[in-house]
């Protein structure tokens, strides 16, 4: 039954240029139903963990000469993530996607990022794992050039190239790790890698891998491509990139690489823990001077993103838990706060910060919702922002890591202050009264 | 050894021209030449030492064939490479219409 | 009115050679299980015969024969006839199972479904090949629109 996680986004994406042809409203329907059936079946995945690992053999080959694809605990949580918040983000662009004059091209598109995000959590396959993740990147590309404005067409080239380079590199470390063990199913891969001793090469394929998968993941080298097209993307593309993707192609692909396939050696845990303490500080302080509310919020991602980066790098039962929780609790509050600055922009036409003000009386359900994500995202107890901290700073002081312990307490205060302006200036009675367009 | 070492040194200079070059359209071949590198490299992966073309042939049943795996991957890769170049090319055609130069220094609205 | 396209040697070269093209695009496509090419080489072929026919006489030519709604809709089904072939062999069993008879080696029509893939594989590659050349060429910039009115 796995194959329902690609077969059904696919068929979408190739019927909608067809359908909507017909009659343009049908696009919306037919992707909000094939949204809301991969949450569906994603809910369902949960028991069908029960019996163990689920393995499926595409066209009947078995492995190590077929393609086979892959479930387990840490699938199931990424295919609840990026089916949630997909079904989700879908339902909020009926009526966000009518300003645009494609609305079909979107919806195309969007079940192909669908689709791309599905295959790339089941592959069980490195070369299969890296066409679904050019998938998802490509469809990525052309949806944050969507509006074709000129600011969005220039975001849009800066994530083009860097994430081309990204996959090339990829593809390079792909190629030095086949030519090494001659096989490209994931879990021969690990067998062979425990066998066998030419350990240089394998470093050097783990470097390469750390510097492609970062540059997707927009770790802080590697983040200049974040904070121009996190804005420039529609507001639902927006809560997508910076909710699900970077996770699903970054952090997960990176996890399954460097825990099931190559092993977990000090020197990664070291590499780890530093990019995401850089990330997590570097991050945070450079979102505090920020007036536009999308780019703090894209700045915001990056240093959250550290977060998780510094809790798995821990290796500790603890800290992979709570990163793994951070990395499902940020899905939810970003693309929260992500629907809520679209919804903003949508209705007053600004992201500016110094511009908005007093919006509490007309958009109740908006300034309730970005209350409580503000408060989860700083980590006020007991929304889940604060669990989930919570767990990475113990695991951080039990692992005996001091520096990285104080690091991320800190970064959290300066979150709660950064999401403090921002809440208190769009969202208050009784300031500024900008026009609702 | 030496021509993986040739096909790493394609790569880079690919990747020096697409950090130097300032012309849009002179990043995009930089591009291409860095997929094309990698493309090279796999398929020098699948060599083996006086093999030939891994064809079934009826009459001639040859027994000593280079890997055709890898061939096959990288035929994906590029049709991979040459969507990209497809959503390049047109992004690149409307900056164009939208910023009226091809330079990358004049193209820098989004700051901070 | 302005004469469109090429001059006229290469009109004249140009009718001779196209359907030659197709021809020899049709043949790498159904030979895909056979010899090197199958269905993204026999589609780019394709696809390039309808390309020689924009280069040499100008867009009308080769949009009157194709128009755009057609090729997007041959793309779409394209897509379709692969993911139905696929979901052929989800019901007999596993996803991509090679349901249909696989006759002798070396025969034209043996190996399964990997023909009718080839074929569904060249429909999108075509289309969409075309479709990216033609939504290229066909760009017009709101200045030269205004040169050509004057």
């Amino acid at each position: 039954m796995l194959p329902i996680f690609i077969i059904v986004p696919l068929a979408c994406a190739f019927l909608i240029p067809v359908i909507s042809k017909i009659r343009r409203d049908f696009a919306p329907l037919f992707a909000n139903l094939c949204g809301i059936t991969l949450l569906f079946f994603s809910l369902n995945s949960i028991s069908w963990l029960k019996g163990g690992l689920k393995v499926y053999y595409l066209g009947g080959w078995r492995p190590p000469f077929g393609i086979c694809m892959v479930l387990d605990g840490l699938t199931v949580l990424m295919l609840l993530v990026v089916n949630l918040i997909g079904c989700l983000s879908l339902i909020y662009s009926i009526g966000y996607i009518k300003r645009y004059t494609a609305p079909q091209l979107y919806y195309t598109l969007f079940s192909l990022l669908l689709a791309g995000l599905n295959g790339v959590v089941i592959s069980g396959d490195l070369f299969n794992l890296f066409v679904f993740l050019e998938i998802t990147s490509i469809a990525s590309y052309a949806l944050v050039a969507f509006g074709t404005e000129a600011e969005e067409l220039e975001a849009a080239f800066k994530y083009l190239v860097l994430g081309s380079v990204a996959s090339t590199i990829i593809l390079l470390g792909i190629g030095i790790l086949l030519g090494n063990v001659s096989t490209l199913n994931m879990a021969d891969i690990s067998r062979s890698i425990n066998l066998s001793t030419s350990g240089n090469l394998i470093s050097y394929a783990l470097a390469l891998f750390t510097m492609g998968f970062g540059l997707k993941i927009a770790l802080v080298p590697f983040h200049a491509w974040l904070p121009d097209a996190h804005p420039a993307a529609p507001a639902p593309m927006s809560a997508m990139l910076s909710g699900v993707v970077i996770k699903t192609i970054g952090v997960y692909a990176l996890i399954r690489l460097v825990f099931n396939v190559i092993g977990f050696k000090p020197v990664v845990s070291l590499i780890f823990i530093w990019l995401g303490i850089i990330s997590m500080s570097i991050g945070v302080l450079l979102a505090i001077g920020q007036w536009d509310f999308k780019r703090l919020l894209a700045y915001h991602s990056i240093s959250q993103i550290g977060y998780v980066i510094f809790a798995i790098g821990l290796g500790t039962p603890l800290g992979i838990s709570g990163g793994l929780l951070h990395l499902f609790n940020h899905s939810l509050f970003k693309s929260l706060l992500f629907l809520n600055a679209g919804s903003v922009e949508y209705a007053t036409g600004t992201r500016d910060l110094g511009k908005l003000g007093g919006l509490t009386k007309e958009m109740p359900v908006t300034s309730n919702t970005c209350l409580v994500a503000s408060l989860s995202i700083a980590g006020i107890p007991p929304l889940c922002g604060f669990w989930s901290k919570l767990i990475i700073i113990i695991a951080a002081f039990q692992a005996h890591n001091t520096a990285g312990g104080t690091a991320c307490i800190f970064v959290a205060l300066i979150t709660l202050a950064s999401f403090l302006r921002c809440r208190n200036m769009p969202l208050s009675a009784g300031l500024k009264r900008p026009s609702l367009a | 050894m030496s021509l993986y070492f040739l096909c790493l040194v394609l790569f880079s200079l690919g990747i020096w021209c697409l950090l130097i070059k300032k012309n849009l359209i002179k990043k995009i071949v930089g591009l291409g030449i860095t997929e094309y590198a990698i493309n090279l490299f796999f398929i020098l992966l699948g060599y083996r030492v006086d093999g030939e073309a891994p064809i079934l042939d009826k009459y001639n049943p040859i027994t000593n064939f280079v890997d055709p795996l890898p061939q096959a991957l990288i035929l994906t890769s590029i049709v991979i490479g040459l969507g990209i170049t497809a959503l390049m090319v047109a992004i690149t055609i409307r900056l164009y219409e939208k910023y009226r130069t091809f330079d990358i220094n004049e193209i820098h609205r989004l700051r901070g | 009115m302005k004469e469109r396209g090429m001059s006229l040697i290469v009109k004249r070269i140009t009718k001779i050679t196209v359907s030659l093209i197709f021809l020899f695009g049709v043949y790498i496509l159904l030979h895909g299980h056979l010899t090197p090419g199958g269905g993204f080489a026999g589609g780019v072929i394709i696809a390039l015969s309808f390309i020689h026919l924009v280069l040499a006489f100008g867009k009308e030519s080769a949009l009157r024969r194709l128009s755009e709604a057609a090729v997007s809709v041959i793309e779409s089904c394209g897509g379709l006839m692969f993911w139905g072939i696929a979901l052929l062999g989800f019901m007999g069993g596993y996803f991509f199972l090679n349901v249909l008879p696989k006759g002798r080696p070396f025969d034209l029509f043996s190996s399964g479904i990997i023909m009718l893939c080839n074929i569904a594989i060249f429909l999108k590659v075509g289309a969409g090949l075309f479709s990216i050349f033609i939504a290229l060429a066909i760009f017009r910039m709101p200045s030269e629109d205004k040169r050509e009115n004057d």
